[in-house]
């Protein structure tokens, strides 16, 4: 199976996000997303210093490098940027709205297609895959079984399945707002918020009132408060035929997470029991965690 | 501008008609649309009487299958493009790409309006909609600003319906999984959130609590308005300090944006609100005729009745309502 690194959903100040690309050129990695997916107002890298450092990026690691686009677009320059970044004419782009898909497809180019895209039955995948979707990342709500569901009603109906790429580790994106939740918690006006959301590396955790972590706040974006974790359903997905894993960046010690995957994917034994939730792949509320009955 | 209503009920539907709806929205008994509760919607019979009464009256009756379609449900939702076909609804709204497609081939005098939930918030993704499926309207979600929804309406390729009064999503509909991860059960495929099913109240030492799959949404000390425990408008913990993080309990309005959105050319506005009772369509879509009705003998004078937004407030989530992502400041 692959890995893959999933764009970095955070704000980082721009060295931190080259010396993170320059640590990731080395790791296992089998394809590698960058580009804002979040918020427009985020530059610390344009759309050009995102290309070059993705070209850079392809050279040092070997790996392929995609470039994911923004996920709610509100306003016309958003479009515009989206459009330059689809017709970028090198790297394959990750589309996180319809407005890429319909870009992508004037320029006739295969792209993946984000967990943002409301995909959940094999027409629906047929609608994309037909129009250019070689790679998917289903939504992060899916379990297991609807996974094997949808492959097996498109087998039955001779649907091409793409490469399918589950997000297998990191916080959950749940949610998109036109307000800024990071904005809100500092009392910062959304237009006026001095890019606050660079001082909270991995988001701000939202607990309720008896403190159970409930989620992280990452500016208009609402994650899972817990870390999702698949890795120890490693052989069933292997044995589902899913062909990559997307980790998602953290600011710290990612490359050990990487390392545990690859560890397993080399034959080593997955864990039994792993701290995170994982609870939407076995068709749970998304917050819980779920332990294998029987096999401990 | 057309004014576009909802009906859970064929009592709501009846009060919807009466009260001056131009067209009138419902769906299916089952989880192919996005307001999937318990005791809400149409059998076949009772939709086959509604229609009659709208017809009578010469309104336009709009049917929702408006939630994704699962692999297993495929035939369901399939079914239920066919039966909104077959009664002749005026318009199908929908969001699943899939089923879409599937009802611009099978059905193609079946006009289409994009649905909410369909997530599309400019004017490429709703040309895409358009070239492919030849969608004829869309809905577009609660997070665009005034001038954005200008912006959208001037480029789109079909006419837009903007949403005028009740429940705020603050979430952009269609990419908002906040329900299921706690809950189970999302908008996008079990056409509900923050379901009835997975609330507690209690009283505890602490004041009256209400908990969603045990989470605890908000604490009410005595005198405390309480509201439904819809997760994104709980009081949380954030930097240790206790607030509504998201958002607050409160309904939108957009009454006084009347004149602007129809200058903007924005052909229809939505009432939310197909799980509220009859009596809550009766007084909503009322004073919401009252109004247009008013802007479009005098549209210079155009001023909202303080009558109207007593009616409003009275219904709305924690007697409170707002303009939302309309007004830029409350982003």
């Amino acid at each position: 199976m692959k890995l893959t690194l999933g764009p970095v959903l955070f704000y980082w100040q721009r060295q931190s996000i080259m010396d993170f690309y320059a640590d990731m050129a080395q790791q296992p990695l089998d394809v590698i997303y960058m580009g804002e997916t979040v918020c427009s107002k985020r530059r610390a890298l344009s759309l050009d210093d995102w290309t070059g450092l993705a070209r850079e990026v392809r050279e040092a690691s070997g790996a392929e490098v995609v470039l994911s686009g923004l996920t709610l677009i509100e306003a016309a320059s958003e479009l515009g940027v989206l459009r330059r970044l689809c017709e970028n004419g090198e790297i394959k782009v990750e589309a996180n709205d319809m407005a890429a898909v319909q870009f992508l497809t004037a320029q006739g180019v295969e792209f993946v297609g984000g967990p943002a895209l409301n995909i959940y039955n094999a027409f629906t995948l047929d609608e994309l895959v037909r129009r250019g979707m070689s790679r998917w990342v289903p939504p992060v709500e899916c379990s297991a079984d609807l996974l094997s569901a949808l492959m097996q009603q498109a087998r039955e109906h001779d649907i091409r399945l793409p490469e399918i790429e589950v997000f297998a580790w990191g916080h959950l994106p749940l949610a998109y707002s036109a307000r800024c939740f990071t904005a809100r918690a500092e009392n910062l006006a959304k237009d006026d918020c001095g890019f606050i959301c660079q001082n909270y590396p991995d988001g701000i955790p939202m607990t309720t009132q008896e403190g159970q972590v409930l989620f992280t706040l990452n500016g208009i974006q609402t994650m899972s408060g817990g870390v999702s974790n698949l890795l120890a359903e490693y052989p069933r997905m292997q044995a589902m035929g899913i062909d990559a894993l997307r980790l998602s960046p953290r600011s710290t010690d990612m490359a050990e997470i990487i390392q545990q995957f690859d560890q397993v994917r080399r034959g080593g034994t997955p864990p039994l029991a792993l701290d995170g939730c994982n609870g939407y792949w076995h068709g749970e509320p998304g917050m819980l965690t779920v332990e294998e009955v029987g096999l401990c | 501008m057309q004014l576009v209503c909802p009906a859970g009920s064929l009592p709501a539907l009846k009060a919807a008609v009466r009260q001056g709806a131009d067209a009138v929205y419902t769906g299916f008994r089952d989880d192919t649309n996005a307001r999937h509760f318990a005791g809400l919607n149409f059998t076949d019979k009772q939709l086959e009487a509604g229609l009659e009464l709208i017809r009578q009256q010469g309104r336009k009756l709009f049917i929702a299958v408006n939630t994704y379609a699962l692999p297993d449900g495929w035939a369901r939702w399939q079914r239920a493009v066919d039966r909104a076909a077959d009664l002749g609804a005026d318009a199908l709204i929908a969001a699943d790409p899939g089923i879409l497609a599937y009802a611009s081939r099978r059905h193609p005098r079946l006009p289409l309006h994009l649905s909410v939930q369909g997530s599309a918030t400019n004017a490429a993704a709703l040309r895409f909609y358009h070239e492919q499926y030849g969608i004829a309207r869309t809905v577009l979600p609660r997070v665009l600003s005034l001038a954005q929804v200008r912006q959208v309406a001037a480029s789109s390729p079909v006419p837009v319906e903007v949403f005028a009064f009740g429940s705020l999503c603050i979430m952009a509909e269609g990419r908002c999984h906040l329900s299921s991860y706690v809950t189970g059960q999302s908008p996008n495929l079990c056409g509900v959130c923050s379901p009835a099913s997975a609330v507690r109240w209690s009283e505890e030492e602490d004041g009256l609590t209400s908990r969603l799959n045990d989470v605890l949404i908000d604490r009410y000390q005595a005198g405390e308005a309480a509201g439904y425990p819809t997760l994104c408008k709980g009081r949380f913990m954030v930097h240790g300090k206790r607030f509504h993080a998201l958002e607050e309990p409160t309904s939108l309005n957009t009454m006084e944006l009347i004149p602007q959105l129809s200058e903007i050319g924005v052909v229809a506005v939505k009432i939310e609100g197909r799980q509220r009772s009859p009596a809550y369509v009766e007084q909503v879509v009322g004073v919401w005729r009252k109004a247009l009705d008013r802007y479009r003998r005098d549209p210079h004078n155009f001023a909202v009745e303080p009558a109207w937004n007593q009616v409003l407030g009275n219904v709305s989530e924690g007697s409170q309502t707002t303009l939302g992502a309309y007004h830029r400041a409350w982003q």
